[in-house]
Parts: C-alpha cells; structure tokens; sequence
C-alpha cells in the first residue's frame, strides 16, 4: 500500500501508513472545524479582553468591562439586607406585637422554615416533633420555659453546651451509680407511671407505688418538686403531664431512672445571628407549644 | 508464566520481590503502633507469597529464542482479567454506596462501611483498578502490534501489573481502614504514591524501549496518546501528591500546598486525571480497536493530529473551572472556562474521527455488539465533552456546581464512554490472544451491550433530573430574601432519583458480571482445546509468521 492509493468506499487517498493492518485515510480536515476553532477562539480572546485573565507577574489583566466577581456579590449582598426591611422590624420589635402581625408572621414562618430545616431539623425533626431524646417543640411541655424569652434563651445558650452561661441540667443515674437498690427503682418507676395515670393508683401495683412514692420524696423532688410536676429553673421534666422525652413506657422510664439523662443541645449564639434567632424563636413557638 | 521469565529475569525477579519484602518489613516495624504497621505487613506479605511461586518454577525450563518471534501477551491477558475482576468490585460497590444515599442507616454503625471510606473505593476501583489494568493490558497489546516489535523483557511488564495492582490493593484496603490524604482521585498515602512513581516510570521505559526497536516507519496515533497518558499522570501525580510524611512510621502526611494553591493543584490533577487517564488512554484504545474491529481504515490522519494536540495543549488548562466561584482569583477561573469551551472542537474532531471511521461498516455496528460498545462508547464521549465544556461556562456553573449534574456528568463519561469502550476492547482482544474465534457467548455481549445502555440511562437522566433540580432549590429565594428551601428539603426531593440512580447502576454492574463470567468461559474454552489438541506437528516455532490481527 504506498500514497496515492484510494479507498474504495469513501473515495479518499490512503496515507500509505499501515499498523497490523490499520491504515489511515489521508481526508483533509473538514472546513466547519476550522470554522469552530477561529469561533471558539474568537469566544475566548473577546473574553480575555473583557474579563480579569491573563497573570502579568504580581497582578492581572482587569478586563474591559472592570467587573470583579467579589465586589459584585458584595454589592448584591448590602443591597439585599437594605431591602429586607421585615428583618429590621424583627430587629427591633418586641416578640408579642411580631406576633399580632399576621403578615410579618408570614414572613417569619417562611424564613424560619429554612432555617429550622437547616439548623434544628437533625435532632427535632422537620416538623419540630423531636423524637426519643429529642423534645418536642410542637406541643405544651417545655423543659427550661415557653416563654419567648425563656426559648430565646435557649437557643442563644444551649443545653450543657460549651457556652459559659449554658443551661445545665443531669437527671442522676440512680441505679448504676448505686444511690437506689433495683427495687426502689421499680417502685419510684411505678409511682412516676401514676403521675400522670392516676389510675395506676388503685390498681394491682397499689403498694408499689405507695413505696415509690417514699423513694420518690427522698430523693426526686428536689428537682421535680413535690408534685412532680418539674421546674423550668433547672430544666426538670414535668412528670405528670403525660409529654415524655425519652419515653413513658415502663422500660423507658426505668433505663432513665437507672442510667441517668443529660441531654445536649448546642449553643447558637455564635453560629446564627441574633434576628435568626429570633426568626427561629417565633417560628418554634408557632409550631403549636404556646 | 514464570517459565517465561529467562534464567536471569528469574533472579531479577527474586531480588526485586526480596527488597520489596524488606520494605514491607521496614514499613511494619516503623510503623508499629500505627495503622502503617497493616500496609507494611500487606506489602511484605504479597512480596513473600510472589517469592515462593518464582522459586516454584525457578528450575523450569528456560523459554527458548523462537519467543522472540512472537508477542508477548501474558501479561495483557492478566490484566484483561484483573481489569474485569476489578470491574466487579468497583461497580460492586458503586452501587453499594448508591443505594447507602438512598438508606444512610446501612452502616452497621461500622467505620469501614461509612460512605466516606467506601466511595473512594468505588472511585479508584473502577479508575484505577478496573480502567487502569485495561490500559496497562490494552497498551502492551497495542503497542507490540503497531510497532511490530515484542515488549523488551520478560519480567518488566510484570513488574507494571502486578506492582500497579499492588499500589491498587493499598489503595482500596487503605480507605476501609481509614487512610487517605483526603484529595479526590488522590487517595492514597506517600508510601503507595511513592510506589506508584517506581511502576509507572518502569511501565514508560518498557514504551520507550518497545518503540525504539519498532519495525514501522511511524508511531500510530494509539501509541501517541498511549504516551501522553503515561507521561502526564506521571507529572500529575508526582506534584499533586509532593507531601511530608509526619514520620517514617505513620501512615498520614501533610501536602506540601495550603490553602487556595493546595485546591488549584488538586483541580489540575484531578482534571488532567480526567484528560490523560480517563480520556487519552482511552483514546489510544478506541484508536485501535475500533477500526481494527470494523475493518475500516482509520476516517481522517490529520483529524488524528490534529485532535491530539489539540486535546494534550488545552486540557492541561481546564482544571480551574472546578473551582468557579471559590477563593481562587477569578482571572485563573476565566483562563480555565475559557480553555474549556475551545476544548470541544478538538473533542469532537476525536469523536467524529472515530465515528466516521465506521462509515462502510455499519452493518457490522448493527451485527456486532462488540463493534457497537466501541460505537456507543465514542456518541457517549462525543456527548460528555460537549457538556463538560457546557458546564464549564462560569453562568451555568453556578447552577450545576455541587449538584448531582456533576456526579451524572461523570458518569456519562466514566459509565458511557470509558467502560463501554474498554468493555468493546475486551471483547475483541480476548478472542484475538486466547486464540478463539469468537467470546464465549455472543448472546451475553448482546445482554451486557443493553444492560450498560439501559444502566446509563437511568443513571444519567436521573441524575440530570436530580442535578437541575437540586441547584433550584439551592438558589431559590422566598418573597422575604430568605432560601426558600432547606438543605434537608433538597435532600427529600432527591430520594426518588436515587433509587433510580442504583437500579441503573445495578443494571451497569450486573453487566460487568457477565462480561467476567464470559471472558472466563472463553479462557477455559481455550484451555480446555488446548488439553485436547492432537500432537503438535513438527513445525519449527520461528517459522510460525505473525498474522494479521493476532
């Protein structure tokens, strides 16, 4: 096979290259890329020109048109929080006539959403409907107070964060740590069932509860109060109202009663901006727990 | 196969794998108490049990000169293995790790089964081990054909392989354990890198050497991408992975960049990985086997000049638009996008090359399924170059960036156009060097050819689906200027492309499975003729000609 030669089918000349049988047809290159190549080109140098492109030692060329990426998303960003006036009035307002405006409101539950998908959404669930060891921020049971105040609070300082002013709370662990015998465990377990199922009382488990009950004043209501019914000052669960974090069913209530609690949540205040926070605190107390 | 290995190569061999050992044991001993101590254990323990099997056949017989008459092509055929084997276990986990988005709780709360160390197993699986044995395989093959010259040695090109898969094996065992220097494509620590420089400048000597006793005038277009391929990982991987070890007896090392430099050299390797690995090996590859296979000459020479310089001098450009909108200075992602879009005129000259190459035998495109995997393979490079270019434009960027656009554009190349034409290349050399007419089984070509179509697909247009709809949501607004959309409410949107996404992946990965079972069957067809062949008739070996697509 030398140059010159045609191939049969296409018409073209043979280069006269052969590898183990792989000959190369001589086709010249085809006029449309040429054509893409000075167009493409041509896209490139116009943009050179016109845009930051080329090193020249220490700095660069600027471009024509003297856009720079960085000043331009700086600019938007200002002129984004000028026109978001609401968030001024967030600023400014007090929490209860944010709440009387239905259509700031509306602004709130938007903006609030995002965030608490974003943010608090990983241990209270989208909904805010928590799960076990994750409170519940959609009903009435509040564990440091429902006050937006108290919620703000919350938020800003965590629970047993790492934020000096954290709030800080530790349910004992009163049968690992041998402070109650596995009985006196069982029969506090079963008085704390009957706070909140008064029926219990008269039931089988009648004297359980009554020595329970004993167990329960030695040792719970420091926290929990003689009522039960907890105390938002150090973060104790109310018992009786029938709203549970980590579970109300007898084994729940005994694996907290033997191993302890201590819940964690972080602090915000470093991590989100106090018209956030704020955005987040009427957002969460329009869940449903008011 | 060590009776294939000359006398000396014997004791090269054993003096290679005793130092090698050493290593290992210097590796274990210094790093006693780190998890360097496991790689080091892995390393001398791979060399000990590569010892006995060269003494085993030490005393054999030793291969007399007729083989210089001949290719050599056993090592091509344990890389076309190990590439199908690693196909299996990339894609294997691929899909693992597809259907772990799709439920995250399936860890077994066990570190190694995290996504984080099982991804890049997937990923430099199919790179490596899979695309980087069929290179090594394919470029051996390819290399003695178009140069009409026998690999110079015995004992280098396995050297190559078996120290390559070696480097491959660190690699996968080290991300389950927890080791990796956390760059993309770049994984593995200094000591494999390390190990990798020494295979890789020996696998370029063998080129060399092969070359320069080659018998044809010219150096066909395959072998110069071949080349590129070699030469500019090497470079890639040897400035990317300059780091300090914290000592000789750990396995973590600091990378010698910092900050926005440390990202800019990650993204100029890990896109030049792309360009030379992943597009002109491949290329060299299709330059081969596609018209060898259609029986057609090559469409346009100058297409072929052309096409490759143009894809080795711009690529080498492209890697900056990965970090469109970053701390990287803008001029630097102007240079980057700017190359880019010029890269898809000489792309597609590549592809247009190849595809016009099949004019006069379309028939056999029709016919031949392993005709039409290389056919496929080149619409679907011709198509991913065009988006990569697309996506490259710092406008559509903003959209696509982060998104799962990206992952399916990927996958368009790495499922679409590298695996189709490695698995189309596979199917015709395995015939060509184990001496049989046909695969197996052309009926399960035909089945793995419509599950890899199928399987990308699915994979793709749900990721497109997922990629477009995800960067909305990202940048969606609210009437108030706040995001619209949480991160978790893109994640909830996601799911149903995910699953999508596994069952195409699965359908890709039930493909390679066949194609392993197929190329199996075809060796032991082979065999099995051989035990049975009649006496050998007394033909001297050296008489034995070369023929024409061996």
């Amino acid at each position: 096979m030398s140059v010159g030669d045609y191939d049969p089918y296409t018409g073209q000349r043979l280069t006269g290259h052969e590898w183990n049988g792989i000959k190369e047809l001589n086709t010249p290159v085809p006029k449309v890329v040429w054509f893409f190549l000075g167009v493409t080109a041509l896209f490139a140098f116009v943009y050179w020109v016109l845009m930051p492109a080329w090193p020249l030692g220490v700095t660069y060329t600027k471009g024509l048109l003297g856009l720079d990426e960085r000043e331009i998303v700086r600019e938007k960003v200002v002129e984004a929080a000028r026109q978001r006036t609401w968030t001024q009035r967030i600023a400014q307002e007090d929490y209860a006539a944010i709440q009387a405006d239905a259509e700031l409101m509306q602004k709130v539950r938007q903006a609030g959403r995002t965030l608490f998908g974003d943010n608090c959404a990983v241990c209270h669930g989208t909904s805010g409907k928590g799960g076990p060891g994750y409170p519940n921020l959609a009903d009435k049971a509040w564990l440091w107070g429902g006050t937006p105040e108290a919620v703000a609070e919350t938020i800003r300082v965590g629970i047993n964060s790492d934020h000096p002013q954290t709030r800080t709370s530790q349910m004992l662990a009163f049968g690992r740590d041998q402070m109650l015998d596995r009985t006196a465990v069982l029969n506090v377990v079963a008085y704390v069932q009957s706070l909140s199922n008064p029926a219990l009382a008269n039931g089988p488990e009648k004297d359980a509860i009554t020595a329970g009950k004993a167990v329960f004043e030695a040792n719970c209501v420091s926290c929990h109060g003689p009522d039960g019914k907890g105390s938002t000052e150090v973060g104790a669960p109310d018992l009786t109202d029938g709203f549970w974090i980590y579970g109300g069913d007898r084994q729940s209530i005994f694996d907290t009663v033997w191993g302890g609690r201590q819940g964690y949540m972080p602090a915000w205040e470093k991590r989100l901006s106090d018209v956030d926070r704020k955005i987040l605190t009427l957002y969460v107390l329009d869940l449903g727990g008011k | 196969m060590i009776s294939e290995l000359t006398r000396g190569e014997r004791r090269l061999a054993l003096a290679v794998l005793t130092a090698v050992a050493i290593l290992g044991l210097a590796l274990a001993v210094a790093g006693r108490g780190d998890i360097l101590a496991v790689h080091g254990g892995l390393i001398m323990a791979s060399a000990v049990v590569l010892m006995f099997f060269v003494i085993s056949g030490y005393y054999a017989p030793e291969p007399g000169e007729e083989r210089f008459a001949q290719y050599y092509d056993t090592p091509t055929k344990a890389g076309v293995v190990l590439a199908m084997i690693w196909a299996v276990i990339g894609m294997g986990v691929g899909d693992w790790v597809a259907w772990l988005l799709v439920y995250p709780e399936m860890t077994f709360d066990a570190a190694w089964a995290s996504f984080g160390r099982l991804r890049p197993v997937h990923t430099s699986g199919v790179i490596f081990g899979f695309g980087g044995n069929a290179l090594i395989a394919t470029s051996f093959h390819v290399l003695q054909r178009t140069s009409r010259a026998r690999l110079p040695d015995q004992f280098s090109p396995w050297f190559v392989l078996i120290g390559y898969n070696l480097f491959c094996l660190l690699a996968a065992s080290g991300y389950l354990l927890g080791i990796t220097q956390s760059k993309e494509y770049a994984e593995p620590e200094w000591y494999a890198d390390l190990w990798l420089v020494v295979v890789w400048v020996v696998y370029f000597s063998i080129y060399l050497r092969t070359l320069m006793r080659r018998q044809e005038p010219h150096i066909y277009v395959a072998n110069w991408y071949y080349m590129a391929f070699i030469l500019v990982v090497a470079i890639l991987h040897i400035v990317n992975n300059l780091a300090v070890p914290i000592s000789f007896g750990s396995a973590k090392s600091y990378s010698a960049f910092a900050g926005v430099q440390d990202a800019m050299t990650q993204w100029w390797y890990g896109h030049n990985a792309v360009a030379f690995f992943l597009t002109a090996g491949f290329l060299g590859m299709m330059y081969y086997y596609l018209p060898k296979r259609a029986g057609r000459p090559v469409f346009s020479y100058r297409m072929g000049i052309l096409g490759f310089w143009g894809i080795t001098f711009m690529y080498m450009w492209a890697g900056s638009h990965h970090l469109h909108y970053t701390a990287l200075p803008q001029w630097v992602q102007t240079l980057g996008m700017t190359f880019s879009v010029m890269l898809i005129v000489p792309s597609w000259l590549a592809a247009a090359n190849a595809l016009l190459t099949l004019n006069g035998a379309w028939d056999k495109v029709r016919d031949d399924a392993t005709l039409r995997f290389m056919m496929l393979a080149v619409v679907f490079y011709g198509l991913s170059t065009f988006e990569g270019s697309f996506m490259s434009i710092r406008a559509v960027n903003s959209l696509s960036h982060y998104t799962d656009w990206t992952v399916g554009h990927v996958h368009a190349g790495a499922l679409g156009w590298v695996a189709l034409i490695t698995f189309g290349s596979i199917y015709a050399v395995v015939p060509w060097i184990w001496k049989q007419p046909s695969m197996y089984s052309n009926k399960l070509v035909e089945a793995h050819f419509w599950l890899s179509l199928a399987g990308t697909l699915i994979y793709v247009f749900a990721m497109w689906n997922s990629g477009i709809i995800q960067g909305l949501m990202w940048r969606t607004y609210s009437e108030g200027g706040t995001l619209a959309y949480s991160f978790i409410d893109s994640l909830v949107a996601m799911r149903p492309y995910y699953i999508a996404r596994a069952i195409g992946g699965g359908f890709f990965a039930v493909g390679a499975v066949i194609g392993l079972y197929n190329v199996w069957m075809t060796i032991r067809q082979a065999s099995a003729e051989r035990a049975e062949a009649p006496d050998a008739p007394v033909v001297p070996a050296l008489a034995r000609s070369l023929q024409a697509g061996e």
